[in-house]
């Protein structure tokens, strides 16, 4: 960007002044947080006790006597933590990012400050990043009031369940970067978000289903996601498991880090 | 002349809307090219049947469908998915799609400016809305009965049920959304969603409530849509569905009113 022209001696490295854009999103964040407590926290509460404590009386009372927790609502619980994760994540990665490239054109102003592309990624993503963390803390905390969690190996699961949020984050960002209008976040949403949600382990263990359907499911990062945090509060975690699923949902938060730098770059500089 | 016009045209709609017909054509025309979206919004409640039904299915055996009927679960749950996808439908159309209109495309303030009136407006969208709703639930109905969790013929009513359903959440959707200041207050939209579609009957019977909070729940019109649904889709007609068609006929005809009210007073002020 800056080539020839003498100004690239004061321009900082890229990436370095990522808090920059991370304080503008912070800002913007103090005004709207009400309406986003209702969709990010009170959502999950209301599948948890709807699903944990009213279906739960149908399944514990069912057909296998339950899952092998205590009760129904202690199986979904760590699933729901994972899941509102992911769906927090990909929320705000598609129509705040798209706003920003196109409506608003936040990026823009960026970019005509000092900031690169590096920052302007990093800084939303780290934003992107403290929005999962709060919705999933104030979910774990409620979850552990309900008695669904009741191990103290929920400080742990919080972080699992971010680093699932973050695994879905930055390919979302490359994916949103893409896109010309917001019809490919309905097919995103619907195809992709909506069955992991339903199918990737959260409701029942993904044995239930049909063999090459479970086979889907165990590749998915919603999987692993709800796996490690659910196999961390019921104690049943293995730390070679555990870095198992650790080492994929990385993978997929640093390649979709890479790809949305290059999406970003492709959209915005040349 | 297309099929779409020529469709939108042979339509009957209410009197003292003339004009909605042409209203319908073009959102019907708009549409041609959102054939995406349009697919993809019948594929949710299909994913919630098959998780539910196949996959905690198994796990739950048999359910009270009230009355002593017990039924597989996943016949337990498939009307409710039936119901509470017309509603959901009918919601986004009348609130998301409508707000758009409203505010950003300005459509209304050119559509007003023809001899459509705001009683048209009204009328035209909630048709609009009640067609693809329609859509949606022949098409569910069809899956439904292709996997087996469909018991009667009376499940063919089902399709006007889940309309009036439609007509009942679209005209009381559009009357609020002719409240609202920004796209943040959809999230207070969610807030009155959500616990209708989770706590409404829809995944367990009502039996499951303590006795004392059971009206409660009685009180929602999802809960309406859903128990008329299920005793369609189960064969176990009584008169007391007339019951159900009243709450959701009532609240459709005042909404609707509402709704032509607050468009008048919003766009020809």
């Amino acid at each position: 960007m800056t080539t020839a022209t003498g100004t690239t001696a004061v321009q900082p490295r890229e990436g370095r002044m990522a808090r920059r854009a991370f304080a503008y999103w912070l800002t913007n964040y103090r005004r709207v947080w009400r309406g986003s407590l209702i969709s990010g926290f009170l959502g999950p509460l209301f599948f948890l006790v709807a699903m944990g404590f009213g279906l739960g009386t149908l399944i514990d009372d069912g057909a296998t006597g339950g899952l092998g927790t205590p009760g129904y609502v202690q199986f979904i619980a760590p699933g729901i933590l994972a899941a509102q994760a992911m769906q927090t994540a990909v929320g705000e990665s598609t129509f705040p990012v798209m706003g920003a490239l196109k409506w608003q054109r936040q990026y823009h102003a960026m970019l005509a400050a000092p900031l690169g592309i590096a920052d302007v990624v990093l800084g939303h993503v780290v934003f992107v990043t403290m929005r999962v963390a709060i919705t999933s803390v104030a979910f774990a905390v409620v979850a552990v009031v309900l008695g669904a969690i009741t191990s103290w190996w929920v400080l742990l699961a919080v972080p699992a369940a971010v680093l699932t949020g973050l695994a879905f984050t930055t390919p979302v960002f490359a994916f949103a970067a893409r896109q010309d209008d917001d019809s490919g976040f309905n097919v995103l949403f619907r195809f992709i978000v909506m069955p992991m949600f339903l199918f990737s382990g959260t409701f029942f263990p993904v044995e239930q289903l049909p063999g090459v359907l479970e086979a889907v499911a165990r590749v998915t990062p919603l999987w692993h996601g709800v796996e490690l945090c659910r196999s961390l509060v019921t104690g049943t975690a293995t730390a070679l498991g555990s870095l198992g699923h650790v080492a994929y949902l990385t993978a997929w938060a640093a390649g979709g880090l890479w790809l949305a730098f290059a999406s970003f770059r492709k959209r915005l500089v040349t | 002349m297309s099929a779409v016009s020529t469709l939108a045209r042979a339509l009957p709609v209410p009197a003292g809307a003339g004009m909605a017909r042409a209203l319908v054509e073009r959102n019907a025309r708009a549409f041609r090219h959102g054939w995406v979206t349009l697919v993809s919004g019948l594929f949710e409640p299909l994913f919630y049947l098959f998780s539910l039904g196949v996959g905690l299915g198994a796990l739950i055996g048999d359910v009270d469908a009230g009355g002593g009927r017990m039924v597989d679960y996943a016949v337990y749950v498939a009307p409710a998915m039936m119901a509470a996808a017309a509603m959901n439908g009918a919601v986004f159309d009348s609130t998301f799609n409508l707000f758009f209109k409203l505010k950003y495309a300005k459509l209304y303030d050119s559509v007003l400016a023809t001899p459509l009136g705001p009683r048209d407006v009204a009328v035209g969208e909630i048709t609009w809305a009640l067609l693809r709703g329609l859509l949606y639930s022949t098409a569910f109905l069809v899956v439904a009965a292709a996997a087996g969790v469909v018991r009667s013929w009376w499940a063919v009513l089902a399709l006007p049920a889940a309309s009036l359903i439609g007509l009942a959440f679209a005209a009381v959707g559009m009357t609020v959304t002719t409240y609202l200041r920004s796209w943040q207050d959809f999230d207070y939209i969610q807030l009155a969603l959500l616990p209708m579609f989770l706590f409404s009957a829809t995944f367990y019977p009502l039996s499951t409530y303590d006795e004392s909070i059971r009206w409660v729940v009685q009180a929602t019109p999802l809960y309406h849509g859903v128990a008329m649904t299920r005793d369609l889709m189960l064969g176990d007609v009584s008169w007391g569905i007339l019951a159900h068609v009243a709450y959701l006929s009532v609240m459709g005809v005042v909404g609707l009113l509402l709704a032509a009210r607050r468009i008048e007073r919003l766009l020809l002020r």
